[in-house]
């Protein structure tokens, strides 16, 4: 009963979302303010309906009801609870019913928070997520029903893949939906302002919280997936360049240049029409995303479930989506003409940069991870894109942006001076090289020019952003949260660079072969070997190891990596044992058994790696505060004021304007 | 900038023509140029049987596979009861390659787990793995009466291997004229 309830929800949704993406944006042509107002309680009750899909399918989980195709396939009675719940978005079908609940909730949220939004513009803004929304219906209804009934009934399920178990990937997927789908705001802002045929700083200044919020969920699920591959995958590697991490990178690239160039539209009135197509490209690079996973297109370790024929459902989707926008913007830009002029030292040129530089990177991730599809179906055989591609490019183009980075907050709108610019910044430029030059000789063993140039960078971009927070002569409690927010992503970034560079200069990695009892010496710490026992977890069986680690005979830690067997013929999952710590983690994975008591162990040493994802924290954190700052609440503000009469006559010539315009 | 408006939609068309062509290949199947030529041949000590050598022209004449195994392979361990199954079940003759790997660890993984091969050969140094041209274990070659390789299976073999490709194969090879 309740997976036939859920079922229906879906269809009672897809038709609410027809209504919402057909009825208002025909209202605001038809000058119809009756249409026009159905766009609000349509989208509040696409969240319901979805909603109530979603909670039918959880409580199908929960009950392990497998009489349902997917709950037997990535279910079993003896998972703990919280799997069954992530196992909901553990593949295909139920990772597309998330992206509809999230898709839905994001529009609902734009229906409430749009008090300072004229009705025209909201309606325009809920009927092309509508539209959106009904795509991914239709695509979950006609190929991917999470909801399809299985007979005969199998007494028990099978299992979540194994990678999935763990408690940093049950949300991690939840986390990046919200960020990919919640490029879809800035999106159909972008597209709704192009219809109106007016992109003047309104739509700006609407769409940075929303894109900033989205890009931090993007930002913190990009981490945890970081995270997860660095301790589950049990070879230290935090970031591998498959096709599906760079999935979820190029999003982030261009989101991180929407939000600069957003800044620019709303206060200088400039990069306007660049503006609109990197919100096209933000969330047209989200669905890329999505078809690169789900199709097959590509190898990855990732891509669960791929499958042409929904591969070719979304490529229509893909096409049908991009596609109309980018006519639209092919016919709307040319008539485009951004106001603001400036000079070649100012804050414009300075964002142009950032811009141009997170593009290119963009660019060249897609290339990559496009190239051996390109090959491919030139018929020029089989091939793979590694990451000395990706590091090569990608190094150049960041220092590029770091340096950048620094100078950029200090440049002054439409002109500035280099003498003036210099001045400010040389006491910061010259400690940043001191640094550069005292880390590595002091706390690491070897001096290298690639990470004494990653810590200049770092401390260059950190201190340019505590001196820009400092210089603005107020005290910091009564600073506005827009100018903590970018101080803070920027120091984020800066701690994740400083990160990046020192765990990959000084990493030491080991391979040993260790009897039970022997110790192995590495980067000053004794790792004394235990053996391995039996261990019988909730839903598989355990090797377990035992290292002790010491250091001048103080002890340290003792970690307990383990060799995961979930049965079902699933492959054996390693965990490592990791001590972490500020400034160093210890990092112990066991390899296989090399005779009766004797392992093949790894053993790693990384200073800092840990600020990888602390920085990606600290930008979450940064965005997150600009994303609240008062600017954006005073508009809502002024505009409750207004008594419902007046509200409704504002939008009833809103919308006469707007269609004799 | 009027014409250059339109730049991002060409460019879009490229992509879409080119992930259109990429839905029909399939980037998982390496092709493997083994294929249709004959099994090479090679002469390696068993396992189980000391002093005694085993070739693939002692199982020339009937319908046969090539398995690549080793007990550091993690993947072997995860395709073992399926490929035992299946070799029990349609009693195919399975010449077992312990690839680069020690007789000891492998006696013990094939007592712990079963044997389901008729033949054992140890590629010690994996000379004969180079000339099956292996980049990775396990694989699995299918071989047919006149000892031509008629199919290949890279990475373990799942029982949807058996159900969709094996078995139909196999069947239909037995059918041939040897």
């Amino acid at each position: 009963m309740i997976p036939e309830i859920g079922h229906f929800a879906l269809v009672l949704a897809l038709v609410i979302a027809l209504v919402q993406s057909v009825f208002p944006i025909l209202g605001t042509v038809t000058n119809n303010a009756q249409w026009v107002a159905m766009a609000k309680p349509t989208a509040r009750a696409q969240l319901l309906f979805m909603s109530i899909a979603f909670a039918c399918l959880v409580i199908s989980f929960l009950d392990s009801d497998f009489s349902v195709r997917y709950v037997a396939n990535n279910s079993n009675t003896l998972m703990p609870t919280i799997y069954k719940v992530s196992a909901v978005w553990g593949a295909h079908e139920g990772s597309l019913l998330l992206w509809g609940l999230i898709l839905s909730v994001w529009a609902a949220l734009v229906s409430i928070f749009s008090k300072g939004i004229s009705a025209v513009m909201l309606a325009r803004v809920l009927s092309v997520m509508g539209m959106i929304g009904v795509g991914f219906l239709l695509f979950m209804l006609l190929t991917s029903n999470p909801f399809e009934r299985l007979f005969p009934i199998p007494a028990e399920g099978r299992t979540l893949n194994p990678l999935l178990q763990d408690p940093g990937l049950a949300i991690h997927p939840p986390m990046l939906y919200m960020g990919y789908v919640g490029f879809s705001v800035a999106f159909a802002f972008a597209i709704a302002a192009m219809l109106g045929g007016k992109l003047d700083a309104a739509w700006a200044r609407w769409a940075r919280p929303w894109t900033n919020v989205a890009w931090v969920f993007l930002t913190i699920g990009i981490a945890l997936g970081s995270w997860w591959a660095y301790y589950e995958l049990g070879w230290g590697g935090w970031w591998f360049w498959d096709p599906v991490e760079n999935a979820s990178l190029m999003p982030w690239l261009v989101g991180t240049a929407l939000i600069h160039s957003l800044a620019v539209s709303e206060k200088r009135a400039a990069f306007k029409s660049w503006t609109v197509l990197l919100a096209i490209f933000a969330f047209s690079l989200s669905l890329l995303g999505t078809f690169l996973v789900r199709s097959g297109v590509l190898t990855s370790v990732h891509a669960f479930a791929s499958d042409p024929e929904r591969g070719l459902f979304i490529l229509i989707f893909l096409v049908l989506v991009v596609g109309s926008s980018l006519v639209l913007y092919a016919i709307r830009a040319p008539k485009l003409r951004s106001t603001g002029t400036f000079s070649v030292i100012s804050r414009e040129v300075g964002l142009l940069v950032n811009n141009v530089v997170l593009v290119a990177m963009t660019a060249t991730v897609l290339l990559g991870t496009l190239y051996p599809l390109f090959i491919d179906a030139l018929g020029m055989g089989k091939i793979s894109v590694g990451p000395p591609y990706f590091n090569t490019l990608s190094l150049p183009l960041g220092i590029v942006l770091f340096s950048a980075m620094g100078f950029g907050l200090f440049l002054r709108w439409k002109k500035d001076k280099p003498e003036r610019l210099f001045a400010k910044v040389r006491w910061v430029l010259l400690l940043a090289l001191i640094i550069a030059f005292l880390v590595p000789i002091l706390f690491m063993e070897s001096f290298t020019v690639k990470a004494a140039l990653g810590v200049f960078l770092a401390s260059w971009v950190s201190l340019t952003a505590l001196l820009w927070v400092q210089e603005q002569g107020r005290s910091p409690f009564k600073l506005p949260l827009a100018i903590w927010g970018a101080a803070i992503a920027h120091i984020g970034m800066a701690v994740t660079v400083a990160g990046i560079s020192l765990t990959s200069m000084y990493s030491v990695e080991k391979d040993v072969r260790l009897d039970k009892g022997e110790t192995y010496e590495m980067a000053g710490y004794l790792f004394a070997f235990n053996g391995v026992e039996k261990v019988q977890g909730p839903n598989y069986i355990a090797q377990r190891g035992e290292i002790v680690i010491t250091r001048k005979g103080e002890a340290i830690a003792t970690l307990h990596p383990e060799k995961r067997n979930y049965g079902q013929g699933t492959m054996p999952m390693t965990e490592a044992g990791i001590d972490g710590g500020f400034f160093r983690d210890l990092f112990v994975a066991l390899g296989e058994p090399l005779g009766e008591q004797a392992w093949s162990l790894r053993l790693y040493h990384k200073p800092v790696v840990n600020w990888i994802w602390l920085g990606a924290a600290l930008m979450s954190l940064g965005g997150f505060l600009a994303a609240f700052d008062k600017r954006y609440r005073m508009v809502r503000r002024r505009s409750q004021k207004l008594t419902p009469k007046q509200s409704d006559a504002l939008a009833a010539t809103a919308t006469k304007q707007e269609v004799t315009a | 900038m009027k014409k250059g408006a339109i730049i991002p939609l060409v460019i879009f068309a490229v992509l879409v023509a080119f992930l259109a062509i990429g839905l029909g290949l399939k980037p998982r199947e390496v092709p493997s140029p083994f294929i249709d030529k004959a099994v090479p041949e090679f002469s390696l000590p068993k396992l189980m049987q000391e002093g005694q050598t085993i070739s693939p022209a002692d199982l020339k004449g009937q319908v046969w596979m090539l398995n690549v195994f080793a007990s550091w392979c993690v993947s072997c361990r995860a395709e073992h009861e399926v490929l035992s199954r299946f070799i029990r079940t349609e009693k195919v003759p399975v010449l077992g390659l312990n690839y680069k790997d020690e007789p000891s660890d492998a006696k013990k993984w094939l007592a712990a787990l079963g044997n389901p091969y008729q033949h054992i050969a140890v590629d010690y140094d994996g000379k004969a793995g180079i000339d099956l041209g292996v980049y990775g274990v396990p694989e699995t070659f299918v071989v047919d009466k006149k000892g031509i390789i008629r199919h290949k299976v890279t990475g373990p073999v799942y029982e949807e291997t058996v159900r969709d490709t094996l078995l139909p194969l196999i069947l239909k090879l037995r059918e041939e004229q040897g």
